[in-house]
């Protein structure tokens, strides 16, 4: 492999497109939207129960590449527990690593940081970041679905 | 015992030099990624032989100018191009005259301007417009707006497994209100090549006219557009070698003289009073405003090209590419063709057992081979396969063989990576 598709294909990406964690329908979710990106027909649908201010769960469903795939899951797994503004901020901070934005952010990420290599791949940022617009569509409360255009 | 029969292979294509071919297309010497470009995304649009950017540079280089308004020298050498461009076009698809060439800017706009002067004129509440399960969104969507705006309703003759439009559903559809029928002559998406000779018969058995979208066909067959007896050809330049902005809509002249204007502007004028206006004829009467001169220029210089290569050579060269991607791609687990149709073009899509057609994509172009990845403008066919997305390698005139083992090397480290 190339290094470059090394950077983006990591293996915790990877593990986690084969086998997404939360990859499930939360029954009586808080919220629940759909992301679409019409140009690849990639569907990511977020389900959320809240706890006050905080997320109690968050689980996915939906069809996607290994990117979108593994971002929902690695998505779900780090903004449990967190409160919406820690969330805002860790989109924030993944949104400015996959646009190339993020250097010295990679400590507040975690995990996420494996995301770092999309930012060679203009192309693939919206896979990336689809199940993150949808959750923050989610918990703005507007509407039933986000699409990437 | 009988010894195996051999099999049958066409002979080499004679005469036809690929590597002097490869020569004349600039942007194909060119690494990318640090690997040599095998460019496979033909059917989204084509790379520009050198005689295409000679063209372009002649014309903004020296003969630059609008056309049909100036006495002068440089309006006179324009005009005498753009109009020399209609008459390539017309021999290209061996149309009986240049007016029966109208230059839009490609073969979505040639279809909406069809849907817009044509269709509004034909069409009432209750009549129908027949297309296929296999249209690109620019032979869907136009006839939406028009039904929407007509009353008229859209119905689908389907496909079956193989991507093949059902002829007996086809025919079953041509009721007492279709008006008008769409339909691609190749498929964007699986590259089936339908059989548009016995659809358009079947059509003018019931007296409907029909509109042939040739975007996919142009670039791979032999056009003719009076041995079909087609009412409007469709296609857009860029997939044929030519400029991006350009595309030729070929109609019948009596369907074209009774047709209202498409836009209003200049050019497409006789006379103008605040009172009335009255229209110029075909074609000159659907290009409202400065056309697209320079573009016109290229593409005449790449449909001059395409023919100078030889149409049928270019068809036998881009079959055995196909042939040989299909057999090479087949081999790999886990791959799956989708569009088996038994007549197709030089058009192949895939899905690869775990791994995402954008994935895909990815890890090809990596190794420098582009390719398209999604649903190509035709969701209706992913939806008729339960498909989100295929990855489609499409091959011009220009690619090799190893090109073809490239891909196939290139998918097999896709499957390695992710599958």
């Amino acid at each position: 492999m190339s290094a470059a598709l090394e950077d983006l294909y990591q293996q915790l990406i990877i593990d986690h497109s084969r086998r997404p964690r939360n990859f499930r329908v939360l029954e009586a979710p808080d919220r629940r939207l759909e992301g679409f990106n019409p140009l690849c027909g990639d569907r990511v649908t977020v389900y959320l129960k809240l706890e006050g201010d905080r997320i109690g769960d968050a689980a996915f469903q939906g069809s996607g590449c290994a990117i979108s795939t593994a971002a929902a899951s690695l998505m779900t797994e780090s903004v449990r527990g967190k409160s919406l503004e820690e969330v805002e901020r860790l989109f924030q901070a993944f949104h400015a690593l996959v646009t190339g934005k993020g250097a010295g952010r990679e400590a507040e990420l975690g995990k996420l940081a494996a995301f770092a290599g999309v930012a060679a791949y203009p192309a693939r940022v919206k896979c990336a970041t689809l199940p993150w617009h949808a959750l923050r569509a989610a918990l703005a409360g507007n509407g039933q679905s986000v699409t990437t255009e | 015992m009988t010894a195996p029969s051999p099999i049958l292979r066409l002979p080499p294509a004679s005469g036809y030099d690929l590597w002097r071919v490869r020569a004349d297309f600039p942007a194909l010497r060119q690494l990318v990624h640090g690997r040599p470009l095998v460019y496979l995304d033909n059917a989204a649009t084509t790379q520009k032989p050198q005689a295409v950017l000679d063209a372009l540079m002649r014309f903004y280089g020296r003969d630059c100018a609008n056309v049909h308004r100036g006495v002068h020298a440089l309006s006179e050498r324009a005009t005498r191009a753009y109009e020399g461009a209609r008459e390539a076009a017309a021999r290209f698809l061996n149309a009986g005259s240049a007016r029966q060439i109208v230059f839009p800017r490609g073969a979505t706009e040639a279809i909406n301007l069809v849907a817009q002067t044509f269709g509004r004129s034909v069409l009432g509440a209750g009549d129908e417009i027949l297309i296929s399960g296999l249209e690109h969104h620019s032979n869907i969507v136009p006839w939406q707006m028009l039904a929407g705006q007509t009353g008229a309703r859209l119905r689908v003759a389907p496909i079956d497994e193989r991507g093949e439009i059902i002829l007996e559903e086809f025919e079953r559809l041509l009721g007492g209100r279709t008006r008008l029928a769409a339909v691609a002559h190749v498929s964007n998406a699986l590259g089936t090549v339908n059989p548009i000779e016995e659809m358009i018969r079947l059509a003018h058995g019931k007296g409907v006219p029909v509109v042939v979208d040739g975007a996919q066909a142009a670039p791979h067959l032999r056009v003719d557009v009076r041995a079909l007896d087609c009412d409007f050809y469709a296609f857009s330049g860029h997939k044929v070698y030519g400029p991006t902005g350009i595309g030729v809509l070929y109609g019948k002249a009596e369907l074209l003289e009774r047709m209202p204007p498409y836009q209003g502007g200049g050019d497409m004028i006789r006379s103008v009073s605040f009172e009335q206006t009255t229209y110029n004829d075909p074609p000159h009467r659907f290009e409202a405003g400065t056309p697209p001169i320079a573009e016109a220029i290229g593409l005449a210089a790449a449909l001059e090209y395409v023919s100078a290569l030889g149409r049928e050579e270019i068809a036998r060269h881009e079959q055995e590419l196909l042939e040989a991607a299909t057999e090479a791609l087949e081999r790999i687990p886990g791959l799956r063709i989708v569009g088996r149709a038994r007549r197709k073009a030089a058009v192949l899509s895939f899905v690869l057992e775990g791994v995402h057609p954008h994935d895909a994509a990815t890890i090809l172009d990596r190794q420098g081979v582009a390719v398209r990845a999604g649903h190509h403008c035709a969701q209706p066919v992913m939806e008729r396969y339960g498909l989100p997305a295929t990855t489609r390698a499409s091959f011009a005139l220009y690619n090799t063989h190893e090109e073809v083992d490239a891909l196939a090397r290139a998918v097999r480290r896709a499957r390695e990576i992710l599958a």
